[in-house]
């Protein structure tokens, strides 16, 4: 009986990977126990590709630095460790041609990624085309690969682009890296606090300004249909209401025309509507309004305060919080406002609830005896599970793949009021991979985009 | 037994073990990558003189003088409130009705209330909470005869907290509705 248990649990764990995928596969829902080991050969470029791009960007070894853009991204999700470059024994231009497997495999690595990168002059304009190949380094052989020709300075997009797809076949799942953030980015003493958006690559590079601090600004969003286009909330001279940026033209606008404050907007998941709170007379109630039609419609009528609205991704339900049993609880209603469900029922009061892309859970702030907790609970409000816990972090939002939530977190003063910070995190659905997300300020209130389009 | 149900059973051990091996690796990573302030919270809030808190708290409601401006001479310029509520309590009514009163006497004055949430909540709630506390405020000064177009009401939410420390005190100084001059 012993032995036969003994045989099975080979027998499992060697067929495994041969089910699903002739390349060795990664189990996501383990996060970073037992990273996969992969090589990312710094891609080849010829001597006159170097000067052109010198000349185009002022760098002065492209290949390496989408090398090292890879790497970091994938390192990134705990799912993979990078093999130092010092121990690469092949040149780049050969392993892109044809790699020595042995040579690879000898450094342990289980994946290969090889490229290179050629400066391209068409209509007299400067392109760069980037090839790049997926080797499976134990089948020993190619097994995915594409070539892209763009701009000299969209080359970080080529880089996250190589990544997505790597990812992709890798772990079944689809990408995130050829993404960005917007969040608002902090300065100055915690009673006087200066935000301005900021808007960034998914990895922290890039980052733009797209106000000057000159009021305050709060939780901007992307629109999930429209990655050229944010929802945020401005105290523009002092009448905090909700705006819609076009990031292209700079053009914003101003949200219906409502008497009182409005706050806390999203979009729908096509982005023809929004959805947002209006306080007026001391009550905040949910309203919709559909940005074709302009028709607008309150969905919540309740004395207590319903914020924080979020639809699920096929656009039919709505999730929000109220204050309606007495403390801060999630609620789930038809998009028309019918049909009004509690689903949190565990201990302490729970807010800021976000429907994942995915549909099957809602990202969600808790507090509970003095700490903040970020979870996830499934959409009737079963399975709770508690990812982070600390002082002070709200707003979840979910990475396009719905695979990793970001949130901000904030420090607890010292005795004199002193050591304030307010920084973005990210963790894994699994609990695991908590991350410090890199920017130039101060930053709060992350909104993760969807892949980005053409 | 027959195969499927060993398969089943060596399926849930491996996963069991997963799991094991799972909450022992998430431990020792906030172990390192944590902070202890958390924890701290509990100890600063007893270290507090008692006596102290005891001078400048009523439950949890503010009821010193620190922060407190003047709307007029001898006229404060703002109430405070328990953590979530927006109730006031009998000093806010009366700090209101000697508001009202000099209201009433300057009727070229309008005045902006300004409600604000302590740093213990998510901001969109904090956004509602402080516009409900501001209009609370409205409400009685309504009452007591300053007309409502002579008011109007801004909610900062936790944005413009008047004490930066992280404890209750400080916390209880944030709770408020402060009525400000508007011309």
């Amino acid at each position: 009986m012993k032995k036969n248990l003994f045989l099975i649990i080979l027998f499992y764990v060697i067929l495994k990977p041969s089910i699903s995928f002739s390349l060795v596969e990664i189990d996501i829902t383990r996060g970073n126990l037992d990273p996969m080991p992969i090589s990312v050969s710094p891609f080849f470029s010829d001597k006159i590709t170097d000067e052109n791009i010198k000349k185009n960007l002022n760098i002065e070894n492209l290949g390496i630095e989408i090398s090292r853009i890879i790497e970091n991204n994938l390192e990134k999700t705990g799912l993979f460790d990078a093999i130092e470059k010092e121990a690469f024994l092949q040149k780049p231009d050969i392993a892109h041609l044809k790699p020595r497997f042995e040579d690879w495999a000898l450094i342990k690595s289980q994946v290969l990624i090889t490229g290179k990168v050629t400066s391209k002059i068409i209509n007299e304009k400067d392109y760069i085309n980037i090839e790049f190949k997926l080797w499976d380094v134990l089948g020993a052989k190619m097994v995915d690969g594409f070539s892209l020709t763009t701009t000299p300075r969209s080359w970080r997009r080529v880089g996250h682009k190589i990544s997505d797809k790597v990812y992709e076949r890798l772990t079944g799942e689809s990408g995130y890296f050829d993404t960005r953030i917007i969040y608002v980015a902090e300065e100055g003493p915690k009673t006087q606090r200066i935000k301005k958006l900021a808007l960034m690559d998914q990895d922290g590079f890039n980052t733009k300004y797209i106000t000057l601090g000159s009021e305050l600004v709060l939780t901007p969003r992307f629109n999930p249909a429209n990655d050229k286009e944010i929802t945020y909330m401005s105290y523009f001279r002092n009448m905090p209401r909700v705006y819609i940026v076009n990031l292209q033209t700079g053009e914003q606008k101003v949200v219906g025309d409502f008497r009182g404050m409005t706050f806390a907007p999203r979009f729908s998941p096509d982005g023809t509507k929004l959805i947002m709170s209006l306080a007026k007379d001391g009550n905040s109630e949910i309203w919709v309004r559909n940005l074709e039609t302009n028709i607008q419609e309150k969905l919540t009528d309740h004395p207590s305060i319903d914020t924080s609205p979020s639809y699920s991704p096929d656009g039919k339900f709505i999730t929000f919080n109220s204050d309606r049993s007495g403390y801060q609880q999630i609620y789930v209603m038809r998009s028309d406002g019918s049909k009004v469900k509690r689903i949190s029922f565990g201990k302490g009061i729970y807010g800021t609830p976000v429907w994942s892309p995915r549909g099957d859970l809602i990202a969600f702030t808790k507090l509970h005896k003095g700490k903040f907790f970020i979870g996830v609970m499934r959409t009737d409000g079963t399975g709770e599970r508690l990812l982070t816990e600390n002082f002070y972090q709200e707003a979840p939002s979910w990475s396009p793949n719905g695979r990793i939530i970001i949130f901000y977190r904030e420090t607890k003063t010292d005795d004199k009021g002193e050591g304030f910070s307010a920084k973005l995190w990210s963790i894994d659905l699994t609990g695991y991979n908590e991350r410090l997300v890199s920017t130039e300020t101060d930053a709060s209130d992350p909104s993760w985009s969807s892949l980005l389009g053409n | 037994m027959n195969l499927s149900k060993i398969f089943k059973n060596v399926f849930l051990v491996v996963i069991f073990g997963l799991i094991v091996t799972a909450c022992a690796t998430k431990k020792s990573v906030k172990t390192t990558t944590e902070s202890t302030t958390t924890t701290k919270a509990a100890e600063t809030q007893k270290a507090d003189p008692i006596e102290k808190l005891d001078a400048l708290m009523q439950g949890d409601v503010y009821i010193g003088s620190d922060t407190v401006g003047e709307l007029a001479s001898g006229v404060p310029d703002r109430v405070f409130f328990a953590t979530n509520e927006t109730i006031l309590t009998t000093a806010s009514r009366e700090t209101l009705r000697k508001q009202a009163a000099w209201l009433r006497q300057n009727s070229d004055v309008t005045v902006v209330v300004e409600g604000h949430a302590d740093e213990r909540g998510t901001r969109e709630y904090n956004l509602a909470l402080g516009e409900r506390r501001a209009n609370a405020a409205k409400d009685y000064l309504m009452t007591y005869g300053v007309s409502s177009d002579r008011i109007k009401v801004l909610s900062y939410g936790k944005e413009r907290p008047v004490d930066s420390g992280s404890n209750p005190l400080s916390w209880s100084k944030n709770r408020r509705s402060v009525t400000v001059k508007a011309n």
